[in-house]
């Protein structure tokens, strides 16, 4: 079957075999960012990517549901040349150790930004409550989320002047 | 002390960015999956459904006629290598029990058959069409039987024996024994006015790294086997899979990239043998990535018993302790009697007594395997002492607090256990030089409100309660590891650091680079780390036992300090004064002299490489210990016990942590959130379940639950710097100690809250509600 969709904000195509999920197709095209940690159950999230603005998991979603949609993965929310503010919060705010839980991480945490900059605790650990991390204890986590809101408000704030 | 010797530092102490991050966030950095290409095949272990049997015949023509089908390997294709999975230095101290493969399984679970196949679907049919006569065996999974007369014996195998002279029984499935013992305990309990014995009892668990073991391998055009793997221990998992599969260590490189978590886990030499095997017999290019279930069926953290018997004076003294341990450690012994030992030798010598014995077994049974968790038998005996004295302290109608301070040891002091207690031999003399941990009772407990909080469990359906308990862990193992780094100049005066120390997300290539441009007078970013990759980098053990900062940490600062002199005389050498280059200092990537002239690190570069007097300036530094400095902490809890379902909620948790100079403040916390953490987890939730046929049932974190964000309460850190005189600018370790915490700490917490003592983890909403309508 074949498939178009955008992926990063660019038209693609793509062939899928009966049972592929999004997430086999988005490794395939060489997007590494997105990982792996359970047995595609949907128990890690890990594999968390943004489909039409909104937190899935690749590992769960069958490929042909993303026909005409616009899918957005780690590396199209920035790299290291030009960064997104929450890649940086993340770095900075001490919120990456192994690093293997950030792009899911990170895009959950976009998705909750994209609704409201300034976030409770409450809504903070609800909209991550799909991604497991094992290093961090989530504290600086937290910390690196509401440092995003911040810096987006602020962002924000530049623009309107 | 510290603070003085700290102040003046520009680069150490501080909380730098971790140099990788950025790039992690960005999904940028590569981990070993991201190594596959299109042509690699899936290597895939077919898994025992029994747990214990022999294979009297097994046939793979089947399996091997399927299309995609690369190569079926069973123990009859491959050489029979007696070795242990266990990633310690050489000789391991740990028994030669294993084979890449066998004839027998010995828990469900275990290794049948290797195979290579286009994909994973058709690797597990390969394994499907394995036709296998077995004989089944009676299984042992009781640890208190495994030694009885006439118990099935695990490993009969001839080849089964401990390379190092220690008590080692397979006939009687004993992996593992060791005693030690100074002074007389049985008049010290004899005359004691207070004596008590309790036992414990810790549970399995998994380290459950998100990314789980992971190995990718292939053959280059010198027909060397390259094992690009997630592991702790990259010059280990060369030299031991070099062994298990019979060819030179010359002929095995290892590279290890980003690696998603590792917590032990991955000290384990697991996979690259399995892969190195694959890839000799096909040639090709293999992963090997173990599935979440399979994780969970690969190491684990030892299921342990451990009594104590005490002898006290009624002002809470200690005359003297007693440890008995028992460790599960499964159907192989990998790390059996370190970690066993380390009951002991890290949680006995926090007190000071005058007659201590340890007695310690290890046994085999039919069930997954034991071996490195972070904590390493420290956590399993810490829930048991630190249990135990607050159980004393209240009998001795002491404060619990109180009752440490009474007993703990002090900087100058020594333990007869340090030198009694080794790795299998003796260990090594100590008197410590470095404890925050009185300030630490202080400060943690005035973080959680102990005075006010205190035996006030409240009336409701919710009770309160507080606990607490304190700490020790080590840092390296003395006289036996050692790290190396090795630093060289650039031309436009920048460093290229490359060591074999494995940051396993931990962040100890940050920290070797601060320690670096700490003493070369530049900051972090000019130093460029490179780990591990056995062809380019230096030797070192990696990451276990709480090493890296104090001894690789202190490699740096030696190989860095190598180059800072190289410099300065080439410095020396460009002023027109010509200074004695001893005079000269680095600072702001410049050397100056006393005089003010001044030389860039950027000319000392070029010059060096291009100009006049050409040489490369490098040096490399080794560094070996002869102490293993412990950290020091105390942890304080405040819970919550719902009496009528027997939830236990952690409402905040404090740590505060003596780990000398903290080099980066924020990795150092973040090791201690994500290991108390762990901690939490592992106390409330976290446990394998086993049906009667020895398999185990909840393989998923859908049954096997870790904590996640909305379980996660509020956790304070508290670092309480000291300096310790053998570390690298005062540092002594920090990751491990912060997950033995919560076992105690939150028991201890339960009983202030509702009266019931849990001496068996984890505390379960069902183990605690028995507890309670016991009492009642
Ligand atoms: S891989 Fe674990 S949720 Fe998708
Ligand atoms: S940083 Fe390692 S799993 Fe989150």
């Amino acid at each position: 079957m074949r498939i178009s969709t955008r992926i990063n904000g660019v038209a693609r195509q793509f062939d899928c075999q009966p049972g592929d999920t999004l997430f086999d197709v988005l490794r395939r095209m060489g997007l590494r960012g997105v990982k792996e940690g359970c047995d595609r159950e949907g128990t890690c999230g890990a594999c968390t990517v943004l489909l039409d603005g909104k937190a899935v998991l690749s590992c769960i979603t069958p490929a042909p549901k993303v026909a005409g949609r616009e899918v957005l993965t780690i590396e199209g929310l920035g790299d290291v040349a030009s960064p997104h503010p929450i890649q940086v919060a993340f770095a900075d705010a001490g919120a990456v150790q192994c690093g293997y839980c950030s792009p899911g991480m990170i895009l959950s945490t976009k998705s909750l930004l994209d609704r409201t900059l300034v976030p409770t605790q409450e809504q903070i650990a609800e909209a991550l409550s799909g991604n497991l991390c094992r290093c961090t204890g989530y504290v600086k986590i937290f910390d690196a989320v509401r440092d995003a809101a911040a810096a987006l408000q602020q962002e924000k704030k530049d623009n309107e002047r | 002390m510290s603070a003085d010797r700290t102040r003046d530092l520009q680069v150490v102490g501080h909380s730098v960015r971790k140099v990788d991050s950025l790039g992690l966030a960005c999904g940028q950095e590569l981990y070993v999956a991201d190594y596959a290409t299109p042509d690699t095949l899936v290597g895939y272990v077919v898994p025992s459904p029994y747990a214990h049997a022999r294979i009297k015949r097994i046939d793979a023509t089947r399996a091997r006629a399927i299309a995609g089908v690369h190569a079926v390997l069973t123990h009859e294709d491959i050489p029979r290598i007696a070795h242990t999975t266990a990633g310690q230095g050489y000789v391991e101290p740990s028994p030669y029990d294993n084979f890449v493969l066998d004839s027998k399984v010995r828990f469900v679970g275990d290794r049948v058959a290797l195979i290579a196949a286009e994909t994973l679907e058709i690797a597990e049919e390969a394994g499907k069409a394995l036709d296998i006569e077995w004989e089944m065996l009676d299984p042992i999974f009781d640890p208190d039987h495994a030694m009885d007369e006439g118990a099935p014996i695990i490993h009969d195998e001839p080849e089964a024996h401990m390379p190092i002279p220690v008590p080692y029984d397979p006939k009687r499935n004993m992996a593992a024994g060791a005693n030690m013992g100074d002074g007389d305990i049985e008049q010290a309990l004899r005359t004691s006015p207070k004596v008590y014995s309790r036992d414990f009892s810790t549970q399995y668990a998994q380290h459950c790294p998100i990314e789980p073991h992971v190995t990718l391998g292939y053959l280059d055009a010198r027909n060397r086997v390259v094992l690009i793997t997630s592991t702790q221990v990259p010059f280990h998992a060369r030299r031991i899979t070099a062994q298990a599969v019979g060819i030179p260590v010359k002929r095995v490189r290892v590279i290890k990239p980003r690696i998603g978590g590792g917590f032990g886990a991955k000290q384990e030499v697991l996979l690259e043998p399995l892969v190195a095997s694959l890839v000799l017999a096909t040639g090709r290019k293999i992963l090997m990535q173990l599935s979440r279930a399979e994780e969970f069926l690969s190491r684990t953290r030892h299921a342990i018993k451990v009594g104590i018997d005490g002898g006290f004076n009624e002002d809470g003294t200690i005359n003297g302790l007693r440890m008995r341990v028992q460790s599960n450690t499964g159907a192989y012994g990998a790390h059996a009697l370190t970690v066993m030992c380390n009951c002991g030798s890290k949680v006995l010598p926090l007190y000071r007594m005058k007659a201590v014995a340890f007695d310690a077994k290890a046994v085999y049974t039919n069930l997954p395997v034991g071996g490195a968790y972070r904590g390493y038998g420290a956590t399993q005996a810490a829930f048991a002492m630190e249990c135990f004295l607050d159980e004393v302290a209240e009998d001795l109608h002491l404060d619990p607090i109180e009752i440490r301070r009474r007993n703990h040891i002090l900087p100058g002091e020594g333990s007869p256990v340090f030198a009694a207690l080794g790795e299998g031999k003796p260990g090594v003399e100590q008197k410590i030089g470095s404890s925050g941990l009185a300030e630490c009772l202080t400060l943690g407990a005035k973080a959680i409100g102990w005075e006010e909080k205190r035996s006030k469990p409240g009336t409701g359906t919710l009770r309160r309660g507080i606990g607490m308990c304190a700490l020790m862990q080590g840092s390296a193992i003395p006289e036996i590891d050692l790290g190396a780094v090795h630093i060289k100049m650039n031309d436009d005066g920048s460093f290229n650091l490359t060591c074999g120390a494995t940051d396993l997300g931990t962040g100890s290539d940050t920290i070797l680079a601060q320690i670096a441009a700490e003493v070369l007078g530049v900051d972090e970013t000019e130093v460029l780390v490179y780990s591990s990759d056995t062809d380019l980098t230096p030797f070192d053990v990696g990451a276990y036992a709480s090493s890296t900062t104090y001894l690789s940490g202190e490699a740096s600062r030696r190989a860095a300090l190598a180059v800072a002199e190289q410099i300065r005389e080439i410095a020396s050498e460009m002023m027109e004064s010509h200074p004695d280059p001893a005079t000269l200092v680095l600072k702001d990537k410049a050397v100056v002299a006393p005089d003010g002239s001044r030389v860039t690190l950027g000319e000392v570069g070029l010059r060096s490489l291009y100009q006049a007097n050409q040489r490369q300036v490098a040096a490399t530094g080794s560094a070996i210990s002869h102490k293993s400095p412990p950290p020091f902490s105390a942890h304080f809890v405040e819970v919550t016990v719902d009496i009528q379902t027997g939830q236990v909620r952690v409402v905040k948790y404090v740590a505060a942590v003596d780990c000398g100079t903290a080099i980066n403040p924020k990795l150092a916390e973040g090791q201690v959130e994500g290991s108390v953490l762990n901690g939490i987890s592992y106390a409330l939730t976290e446990e394998y379940q086993f049906d009667d046929k020895g398999r185990m049932r909840n393989t998923g974190f859908n049954d096997y639950k870790i904590f996640g964000t909305q379980d996660t309460p509020e956790i304070q850190t508290i670092l309480v710097p000291t300096w310790e005189e053998t570390g690298p600018y005062g540092a002594k370790s920090v990751s491990e100690i912060c997950i033995n915490g919560a076992l105690p700490a939150i028991s201890n917490a339960i009983y202030d809250a509702v009266g019931v003592r849990l001496r068996e983890g984890p505390f379960t909403p069902d183990r605690v509600l028995a507890a309670i309508r016991q009492k009642a």
